[in-house]
């Protein structure tokens, strides 16, 4: 099969805000570089988050890069790179006030600075001083005025967008550096050889491997699959948040803003229950510390509603225009999703799956880390990974809210910065005929696929599977079972068939594509968690209830073909002291 | 035009979206639509529905009648099924210039502008560019390559009233011919269509004095 190719220095997959940041980066240095997007760029789900970046600005309260570093620690549980962390942290002042300057509007406070909320998890001098206010917001729409910021700042600088274009597999060169990816215009079914220097994946993340999730239907985890097809492992992928507050039913995010700005949960005795598990930070402990709480009470019938399976999120002593001024996406949401207005009523919630810790091992610079097979580590040349689908590791075991925007921006700039450093050093790859055959395989499997059965179902199914035995709390009898239906399944994807085959803006095939990476990402959730025999974090295990710190602070790693590997963590700071593992309290 | 006959009982989901997605994956594999976010933030599942463009995702099933029609977004050109060519759409909204210019040198902390200043840009950052509005102005299908239409008008004025922004005069300068912006009849289907509740009549009427008060 023969196809076009098209050559950039860089190739940047993902249009979401670390790939975008990325390309600012590069874009403004005069390099050339592609990004492709599965949607125009403004669709992609950073536009969906709420609440704010998080920063140590110091605006509404005295604040410190080093305290956010230290709640940032201990919120991972101890399971997140120390000087990765230190590096996020002390550059989050200057990448949000470079998000100012490119326009992004943020709400104010009255000395007309950018206006923070406090968030779970955060405090003032290592926890000693009570709740810190550290996350910068415009209203509860952070994201989307993120996301649409950076997208503007890209057609200032004239970036070239493959927009509705869908990346199939990364391209090895004959030395095993990566060189490009192949990609199928979504529009017209066309496949194009990108070729380039280096690869920045930058995929987001995959949320859709359960069935109720707070990401968009476009969250299937491609750069997990691209990866792991080439080889490398997953890392920490047993670590999946799942939100306290997700509208029940629909799985719809509320922003943990709600109770940032004095919202708070109750349960069906209208009682304050987050009081008596976490006495100091109350509803703004840690979210896996609230998602467990919310759990337990709905366990014990003390959930609200005919069937006793949600908790309320309670805000109207907030007042209508607090409510209508800080939080009126929440408030459209509410209405919306769950029929009530939040200045009247409380709203329905459950925990819900919302964001993946784990995903392809980096370095602070974004570039991927690979094992070989003696387990020593190496960097794969010519391959970057920024934002969700990136395992940094900033978030360890469980991530703080408002960090999520911050890792977009400080990593997504932090790759561009090293490409540009090393772009000029790399040469032209050679590929091979045969290397580029590969990068097809995948795209002739659904094509000549025929008599099977139609892959919908083993979405359908996975995502049940994901649910019932991978959610909040997990045990081994449970994930042994779940891991031995997901393997049946993934078999059966092999065989299975793309139903519609035309080549005019077929959603079917890229659904059908998705699903190959969705399967790899929950492969390897299903088997990194069976092998975690302690609690940690997100990963709260039933039959292992505490944290093991002498055998398990360490990076699980999981291969395509499910084989398991360790690698340490960075316990070791770039400049301060390191912080040691202390028992976890709200 | 094709028929679907659906039981609302058998998915689960209360919205339009989820009633297309029941329809492709068990009537109709090759029924095809944009959609990603299924909260009415990515703007990606604008449609025709009953005569008014609105986002399925967030468009009750029991706010419809029994029988519902639902078409692509009209005045744009069809790639398939719900599917719309958007590229019009995109060029018009970068002949707005849509990111901040300020030619003062960057300072070290944040730009200060107070919460009132700030409160000029509600009901216009939040814009989703779904397209609902452009497509259905009128004055946008006669001219869609001259009139930018409401969408990118909306952000024209997102930028003209920033007070960070000091480009203003060049901006009026830019839609200060008769078809630009002076199309705009106050017609006023984009404020009637806009899921998020926008008002870009108003947007327009605001810039158009500020150009008329600049006289151009």
């Amino acid at each position: 099969m023969k196809i076009n190719e098209r050559s950039y220095d860089a190739v940047i997959i993902g249009g979401g805000g670390s790939g975008m940041r990325t390309a600012m980066e590069i874009s403004k240095n005069g390099k050339s570089v592609a990004v492709i997007s599965k949607v125009f760029p403004t669709r992609s789900h950073t536009v969906s988050a709420q609440g704010g970046i998080t920063a140590a600005l110091g605006n509404m309260d005295e604040d410190n890069w080093h305290w956010h570093m230290y709640d940032t620690v201990k919120g991972s549980d101890y399971l997140g790179d120390q000087d990765a962390i230190e590096y996020m942290c002390k550059a989050g002042p200057e990448v949000v006030y470079e998000l100012e300057h490119m326009g992004l509007p943020f709400s104010r406070n009255d000395q007309g600075k950018i206006y923070q909320r406090p968030f779970g998890g955060q405090s003032k001098n290592f926890g000693k001083q009570g709740q810190a206010t550290r996350t910068s917001a415009a209203a509860d729409r952070t994201g989307h005025a993120l996301l649409h910021t950076l997208y503007q700042q890209n057609v200032k600088l004239k970036t070239q967008f493959y927009s509705e274009w869908f990346a199939i597999d990364l391209i090895k060169s004959v030395t095993g550096s990566i060189a490009g990816v192949i990609a199928i215009c979504i529009e017209i079914g066309e496949l194009l050889y990108i070729r380039s220097k280096v690869v920045i994946l930058a995929t987001g993340g995959a949320g859709q491997i359960y069935k109720s999730t707070t990401n968009a239907l476009i969250n299937s985890g491609d750069g997990i699959g691209m990866s792991l097809r080439m080889g490398i492992p997953m890392q920490d992928m047993e670590m999946w948040q799942f939100h306290p507050t997700g509208i029940a039913g629909s799985g719809v995010l509320v922003t943990e803003g709600c109770r940032g700005e004095g919202g708070y949960l109750l349960n069906v005795n209208g009682e304050r229950f987050m009081e008596r598990y976490a006495p100091n930070a109350k509803d703004l402990a840690s979210r896996d510390v609230v998602a467990r709480s919310m759990s337990l009470e709905i366990r014990n019938g003390l959930g609200c509603g005919r069937n006793k399976d949600h908790v309320f999120l309670k805000l109207d002593h907030l007042g209508s225009d607090l409510i209508k001024q800080r939080l009126p996406g929440i408030r459209d949401l509410a209405m919306t999703f769950a029929g009530v207005d939040p200045i009247k009523t409380p709203i329905p919630v459950i925990p819900t799956c919302h964001y993946m810790m784990g995903g392809i091992p980096t370095n602070r610079f974004g570039q991927v880390i690979s094992i070989q097979n003696n387990g020593n580590e190496s960097i794969l040349e010519g391959l970057y990974a920024v934002g969700e689908c990136a395992c940094v590791s900033v978030h360890g075991a469980n991530r703080l809210g408002g960090n999520s925007l911050l890792d977009l921006v400080v990593f997504g700039r932090a790759a561009g910065l090293h490409v540009l450093e090393e772009i000029n050093n790399i040469s032209n790859p050679v590929v091979s005929p045969e290397d580029i055959e590969y990068g097809l395989n995948r795209y002739l499997r659904w094509e000549n696929n025929k008599n099977g059965e139609a892959f919908h179902n083993i979405k359908s199914e996975m995502q049940d599977i994901m649910q019932n035995d991978f959610g909040v709390f997990r045990t081994g009898k449970f994930m042994e079972e779940g891991f031995k239906k997901i393997a049946k399944l993934r078999d059966r994807l092999k065989e299975a068939v793309l139903p519609d085959k035309s080549k005019i803006f077929n959603t079917s095939r890229i659904e059908a594509l998705e699903l190959d990476n969705l399967m790899g990402v929950a492969t390897t959730t299903a088997m990194s968690a069976l092998s975690r025999t302690e609690s940690r974090g997100a990963h709260s295990r039933e039959d292992y209830t505490e944290r093991d710190d002498k055998n398990w602070i360490k990076h699980s790693l999981c291969f395509e073909d499910d084989k398991i590997a360790y690698r340490e963590v960075n316990m070791q700071p770039l400049t301060v002291e390191k912080f040691p593992p202390i028992k976890r309290t709200y | 035009m094709q028929d679907y006959e659906i039981n609302p009982d058998n998915f689960s989901g209360v919205m339009l979206l989820d009633a297309l997605i029941y329809i492709k994956n068990e009537q109709d594999a090759s029924l095809c639509f944009r959609r990603s976010c299924g909260e009415g933030v990515c703007g990606s599942d604008g449609m025709n529905i009953n005569g008014k463009n609105g986002l399925a995702c967030i468009t009750p099933l029991n706010s419809l009648s029994n029988h519902v029609t639902i078409r692509p977004l009209p005045g744009m050109p069809i790639i398939r099924d719900l599917i719309v060519d958007l590229t019009n759409f995109y060029k018009q909204y970068e002949k707005a210039k849509p990111f901040l210019q300020n030619s003062k040198p960057i300072p070290a902390k944040e730009r200060l502008q107070s919460p009132k200043s700030r409160s000029k840009l509600d009901g216009l950052y939040e814009c989703i560019l779904c397209a609902c509005c452009t497509s259905s102005c009128p004055s946008y299908w006669w001219n869609p390559e001259k009139f930018m239409g409401p969408a990118a008008l909306l952000q024209s004025a997102r930028f003209i009233l920033d007070s960070r922004d000091d480009s203003t005069l060049n901006r009026l300068e830019n839609m200060n011919d008769s078809y630009s912006m002076f199309r705009c009849r106050s017609i006023m289907n984009c404020v009637d269509v806009c899921p998020k509740g926008l008002n870009p009549t108003q947007a327009i009427g605001n810039i158009r004095s500020k150009l008329i008060k600049n006289n151009f």
